[in-house]
């Protein structure tokens, strides 16, 4: 689909996991707040997902923005899927549709605790 | 450089180009002080609600690109952090009611 070698990259982060969160540092220690509401949404979902950390790699960190077209991080996928960034990732989890969308796509997602 | 703030520059930008219904824009940078990407003399966080008829029948994802593509250059040049709520006006009124 391209030679871009970050977009390969991405395609395989994405194509690789169900459910991939590209942050801000580590899904155990985010490094925005932003990143880390998204974690926290996910985590009371008991929702497996890799988190990659595009603070290790500035070539990344500009290629997510490019691939997905969308200027902000994080950014959530799902099944290869752009769902969108903390703002949207947070409505739909108040609103249960974030569950809704990972159930349709049997992946496990229940409150936990 | 001009006296407008960065605030009153999104203002700006997102009526011209989406002619929301209601718009709010607060800047949130003082909350943001020393965090990544705060910068001396702020101006960097914005959080922006916008109800607009232009958002009937898209995505979330479809709605919050067209605040992101009408702020592009604001974004590039200062604007670290942007939290964006889209509604449409029956949203909005539904949201009021409820």
């Amino acid at each position: 689909m391209t030679d871009n070698p970050v977009f390969e990259r991405i395609q395989q982060e994405i194509g690789g996991s169900d459910v991939v969160l590209f942050m801000k540092g580590t899904p155990v220690f985010p490094q925005c707040g932003f990143s880390a509401a998204v974690v926290q949404a996910l985590s009371h979902l008991g929702v497996k997902f890799k988190g990659v950390n595009v603070l290790e790699d500035p070539g990344l960190r500009e290629g997510i923005k490019q691939f997905s077209n969308w200027p902000t991080i994080p950014q959530l996928y799902v099944k290869g899927e752009f769902v969108g960034g903390c703002d949207i990732v947070r409505e739909m989890f108040q609103s249960g549709e974030l569950q809704e969308l990972l159930h349709s796509h049997g992946i496990d997602a229940q409150p936990v605790g | 450089m001009s006296d407008e703030t960065m605030a009153a520059r999104i203002e700006r930008r997102l009526q011209d180009s989406l002619a929301p219904a209601r718009l709010k824009v607060v800047d949130d940078s003082h909350r943001h002080a020393g965090h990544s990407g705060w910068r001396e003399g702020g101006e960097t966080h914005f959080r922006v609600e916008i109800v607009a008829p232009a958002f009937e029948g898209l995505s979330r994802i479809a709605r919050q690109r067209m605040v992101y593509d009408a702020l592009r250059a604001e974004l590039e040049e200062r604007v670290h952090a942007l939290q964006v709520r889209t509604l449409t006006p029956a949203e909005d009124a539904a949201r009021r009611t409820s």
